[in-house]
């Protein structure tokens, strides 16, 4: 069994404090782990870890539906959702095209999301705006773009978060790509 | 205490994978130690002043210092990003099918300039060439002859005699090349190969990149080259690369 982030040592060092802890500390970690097992499942809709289906996002009156942010992992919603500045709803890939690795589009929850863009548009409530918000990575935007094909035809308008220099970054350490982008996304002063 | 030892070295990023909380392992191609694997500490944070310098694909000049399990790579400086295979989904797979390929034949920490070479140049073609199919067909001719597995396209490889474009051939993986069609009956493994795409194959072992770069083939043509070169890989490997599966769905639209 692995975990991911935990290498050799670091696995030795939790066995080790187990075996020297309490009995009690073990249960209560098996227990916890059963929980998260048997209470956790994904949104039918948005693909998110949650306990409720649909999520609280989803379910959330005051979101905006016909907006949806397509990120990678579930780790990446906790990120935006922490920045407070997006009030539309999200669509998890789990995982990014890598085909050396594999992965391909069908590994991947791409025609769940074209399925449930073409569902909205049947209703009151259609998608308009879909934010592909994967990595800046080649294979997050390799992503984009195969999802930008996949997507085309559906009357949705696609945008992608912008890329440029991060906070507290150094000009003086930037690659060629961020910095030509930068440049590009410049905006009035 | 280990003497820290440290080398600079030219490298192209062929495969990687996150590492424990923020890193990156890499697997780099590099000119004078074939495949080396290096862990880059923190590649993954938004912050990292390595991370541009190391995404797939990229060629970079790289620090690496010897560790026990991996090197480290202390100090990266972007050479040639590649641009155009991160939008463009067929470019891009091609790439990952280029990468895959070569990680068959590349040693682990020892020579391998040409096929660096090789690679450097295919993935330069890769974001350059209109026909990224094409560009594919003539990397695996020159990845074929370099490591040893050049096709026979001009003789027939049972007889020894001269294959004119106007006898119809076969093209035979377990021979490694193209017979008559009347030879080819008692060969199992062989499979017809259109004067077409005979003729194309030949330009792509014998001509420079110049003349074979004009050309377009058609979708039908490329069916069939992509069908003839899977056979032969399969025959070579053993096995089937998982990025051809993309290639495949993704050329086809
Ligand atoms: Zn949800």
């Amino acid at each position: 069994m692995r975990l991911p982030g935990i290498g050799p040592k670091s696995a030795s060092r939790l066995a080790y404090y187990l075996l020297r802890a309490p009995e009690a500390v073990s249960l209560e970690l098996a227990q916890a782990l059963q929980e998260l097992k048997a209470s956790t499942r994904l949104c039918s809709v948005c693909f998110n870890i949650t306990e409720t289906d649909p999520c609280p996002i989803c379910s959330d009156p005051s979101r905006d539906q016909s907006v949806v942010c397509v990120v990678e992992e579930p780790l990446d919603v906790a990120a935006i959702e922490r920045a407070k500045a997006y009030r539309g709803v999200y669509h998890v890939l789990h995982g990014v095209l890598s085909p050396i690795n594999g992965v391909g589009p069908d590994d991947l929850k791409i025609n769940e999301l074209v399925a449930r863009i073409r569902r909205a548009q049947q209703t009151s409530t259609p998608i308009r705006e879909v934010i592909l918000a994967t990595n800046p990575t080649v294979e997050g935007e390799m992503t984009a773009a195969f999802l930008q094909r996949k997507l085309s035809g559906l009357s949705v308008t696609l945008t992608r978060l912008a890329r440029g220099l991060p906070v507290g970054g150094d000009l003086e350490y930037a690659d060629e790509i961020t910095l030509s982008r930068a440049l590009e996304g410049r905006q009035p002063f | 205490m280990p003497r820290l030892r440290l080398f600079s070295t030219p490298a192209i990023v062929l495969r990687r994978v996150d590492h424990g909380e923020a890193d990156r392992l890499l697997t780099l191609l590099t000119p004078t130690r074939g495949l080396v694997r290096a862990i880059a500490k923190g590649a993954r944070r938004i912050t990292s002043r390595k991370a541009g310098h190391i995404e797939l694909f990229a060629r970079a000049h790289v620090l690496l210092a010897q560790g026990r399990n991996f090197d480290v790579l202390t100090q990266a400086e972007l050479i040639e990003p590649h641009q155009r295979l991160r939008e463009d989904v067929l470019r891009g797979s091609l790439a990952h099918y280029f990468c895959e390929l070569v990680e068959q034949f590349a040693p682990e920490y020892a020579d391998s300039s040409a096929l660096f070479d090789l690679l450097a140049e295919g993935l330069l073609w890769l974001c350059d060439v209109a026909d990224p199919l094409l560009t594919a067909r003539a990397f695996e001719m020159r990845l074929l002859t370099l490591e040893g597995y050049r096709p026979e396209l001009f003789r027939c490889v049972q007889t020894g005699e001269p294959l004119p474009e106007t006898v119809p051939a076969a093209f035979s993986p377990q021979l490694g090349g193209v017979l008559s069609r009347k030879a080819a009956e008692h060969c199992r493994d062989a499979r017809p190969i259109s004067a077409a795409a005979l003729s194309l194959l030949r330009v792509l072992q014998t001509q420079q990149p110049e003349v074979w770069q004009q050309l377009r083939p058609e979708a039908a043509l490329h069916d069939e080259l992509e069908r003839i070169t899977q056979a032969y890989w399969h025959h070579i490997l053993e096995r089937r690369l998982r990025s051809q599966a993309m290639v495949h769905q993704v050329a086809q639209g």
